[in-house]
């Protein structure tokens, strides 16, 4: 089995230190804000100044305390709704694309309609039935998010099983006998794990989104301060109208920044997975400096040159890693 | 054919399951919601529509579930979806003035962003490796925005403070309606910074895809064979950007679901008199009969887009049109 090794590209480097900033921020964010998010006693409308950073709002609370709290609120329902929506990807992908037949009809019929359905109007139709109660509640909230964001990873972990099922060391582990729980989950689950981990961001990316969203139109408790809250409450209050940028803008950028950071170390998770899309990131500098040329644009698959070096190569990858 | 009898299937399936989720939602769910509807309900409507609601949602029935669904699909069948709680009137009707708006923008601005997005993914994966390449993690960030932030960031720069675009709204509310020119014209004015932001926020998608098709398919032997025959550049790349738009067309499916969720919430931000507008007062409103009916129309919507960009791929593609590649 291969390892998972993440090309050492500056945009993967980029990404992870992204993610960590905002776990960071995660764990300690309420312990680090200078004032409870909800404490209104402030003088309102402030602009940003050394006592309130990003200012206060309309209610008068501190903007930036508001910020800190909400990555916490954020993150975990994106991380638990991306993790089960994960899991529900890999039982119901992995049994598509090995068992076959009618069991793969049913389930890719399954996956499909899923991936039709528009996500957003199911979540909010879910979400708005659910008691007032349970819209606080993060657990309960990444659940319904995951339902409406699994199948996606569904269709292409199935689509990579179906490759692997007839490859030789499947069909050898079969010959000599293993049962099929064993080889779905040892011989063919491994090989999963880049798309897998593809995956997860993705629905991760996917469950940002959406409770973002929800949390904008007013559909998820208001009392629990997320990046979605404090947008409803700018918006509600106006705050675009009147130029209040403080208000709207820091979570915004937040949200787009925890979002950039996955994909680009999806990018890398590409890379890993087709070869040529890693070839693609070498410039012709890298190329020249190790001593090979690129004449056409054309691709060859990974550089490959009848007269350059299998060693040639694998330096002008390395360098274009580096790089 | 078969092909397309598969994917009508699929469609069909798909509706009856989104039917199905409205009938069972509400029946599922603890009383709360439905009591709270019948509660705003007494003050403002006869009982003829009180009990018009209770046995679309099934309170108070004697009947089993089984005969119930039976009703309801019937209701359905003849275009009725209930009756909006606080506007008091037939959803359908509500939702006749919004969809035209919706479709109007959404549809315009996503059929733009796709054709923009993979001209310039196929240009870019041409030119891979070259400083065009910066552009990718820009595009990154602009996809992970949520729309309604860029929405909101675009209507406060190019509306509000520098005032290239007008205000918020669909038309200039000092026109009349109608088919002359003035409105017509101040309806374009007005649609052009929400369907920029909707281009914006969704070209990156389409971009990126086509980009890295479009790497895997000049590795291909033919493409190499158009080079060697000497065929001029525009040739080549067009060659090959035929065939990499095809997985692009292929995942519409799920690119237009994605697309219209967030779109409609740029409505929100420009108070944009269509379907996302209405979706986001129902639900401030908890007007269930409306959320619902919205959930429905959306869903019928994007599974009709859906099967036109099957029917286009598969005039695209003739693998598709052989049984074997089922």
């Amino acid at each position: 089995m291969k390892r998972l090794r993440l090309p050492r590209s500056p945009k993967v480097l980029v990404g992870l230190v992204i993610e960590f900033c905002f776990l960071i921020l995660t764990v300690i964010g309420p312990w680090v804000a200078p004032y409870n998010p909800s404490y209104n006693g402030f003088l309102q409308n402030l602009p940003p100044s050394s006592k309130h950073w990003l200012g206060t709002t309309a209610l008068g609370e501190d903007i930036f305390s508001q910020l800190l709290n909400g990555a916490r609120a954020t993150i975990v329902v994106a991380v638990v709704a991306g993790l089960v929506a994960t899991l529900i990807a890999v039982v119901v992908g992995v049994s598509a694309g090995y068992l076959g037949g009618r069991a793969d009809d049913g389930l890719s019929m399954l996956s499909n309609v899923f991936l039709a359905i528009p996500g957003l109007p199911l979540l909010i139709v879910l979400d708005s039935y659910l008691p007032q109660a349970d819209r606080s509640n993060s657990l309960i909230l990444g659940l319904v998010i995951a339902l409406t964001g699994w199948a996606w990873g569904a269709r292409v972990l199935r689509a990579q099983t179906m490759s692997l099922r007839n490859r030789d060391f499947v069909e050898a582990s079969r010959i000599i006998g293993e049962s099929r729980t064993r080889i779905m989950a040892v011989e063919i689950a491994p090989n999963l794990l880049p798309i897998l981990a593809s995956s997860l961001l993705f629905t991760i990316l996917y469950s940002i989104g959406a409770y973002v969203t929800l949390a904008y139109i007013g559909l998820t408790s208001t009392s629990v301060w997320n990046w979605g809250t404090m947008m409803f409450w700018a918006q509600a209050n106006n705050a675009p109208l009147v130029n209040q940028w403080w208000w709207f803008v820091p979570p915004g950028v937040c949200i787009a920044l925890v979002g950039a950071g996955l994909a680009l170390i999806n990018f890398g998770i590409d890379e890993f997975i087709n070869p040529r899309l890693r070839e693609a990131g070498l410039t012709s500098k890298v190329l020249r400096r190790s001593g090979l040329s690129r004449q056409v644009r054309l691709g060859v698959t990974p550089v490959l040159r009848a007269t350059s070096s299998p060693r040639r190569i694998s330096r002008a990858l390395q360098a274009g890693a580096q790089r | 054919m078969r092909v397309i009898g598969r994917r009508l299937l699929l469609y069909v399936v798909t509706a009856w399951v989104a039917i199905t989720v409205n009938f069972v939602i509400p029946r599922l769910m603890p009383g709360n919601p439905i009591q709270t509807m019948i509660g705003k309900l007494t003050n403002q409507v006869t009982p003829q529509e009180i009990q018009a609601i209770r046995s679309a949602f099934g309170v108070g029935l004697s009947q089993n579930w089984w005969t119930q669904y039976w009703h309801y699909l019937g209701q359905l069948v003849h275009g009725n979806l209930g009756v909006s709680i606080t506007l008091s009137t037939p959803v359908t009707t509500v939702l006749g003035s919004a969809i035209p708006w919706t479709v109007g923008l959404i549809g315009i601005a996503t059929l733009v962003s796709f054709v923009l997005g993979t001209v310039s993914g196929a240009l870019l994966g041409w030119t891979r490796g070259s400083h065009l390449d910066n552009l990718i993690p820009v595009a990154t960030f602009f996809q992970a925005v949520p729309y309604f932030f860029l929405g909101t960031v675009a209507f406060l720069v190019f509306s509000n403070h520098l005032g290239w675009f007008p205000g918020q709204g669909a038309y200039s509310l000092s026109l009349t309606p109608g088919l002359h020119w003035s409105y017509i014209a101040s309806v374009i004015r007005y649609g052009e910074l929400p369907a920029f932001t909707i281009i914006l926020s969704s070209i990156a998608g389409w971009m990126l895809g086509m980009r890295n098709m479009m790497i895997t398919t000049v590795g291909e032997d033919y493409v190499l064979m158009a080079v060697a025959k000497g065929l001029p550049r525009r040739r080549v790349i067009w060659h090959a950007a035929r065939n990499a738009v095809l997985p692009s067309i292929a995942n519409l499916s799920l690119a237009i679901g994605l697309v219209v969720s967030g779109a409609l919430l740029v409505e929100l931000v420009f108070n944009y008199p269509g379907v996302g507008d209405l979706l986001f007062h129902a639900v401030a409103n908890e007007d269930y009969p409306l959320i619902q009916g919205i959930f429905l129309v959306i869903t019928l919507c994007v599974l009709a887009a859906n099967f036109l960009a099957d029917l286009v791929y598969f005039a695209l593609d003739p693998r598709t049109r052989t049984p074997a590649v089922v």
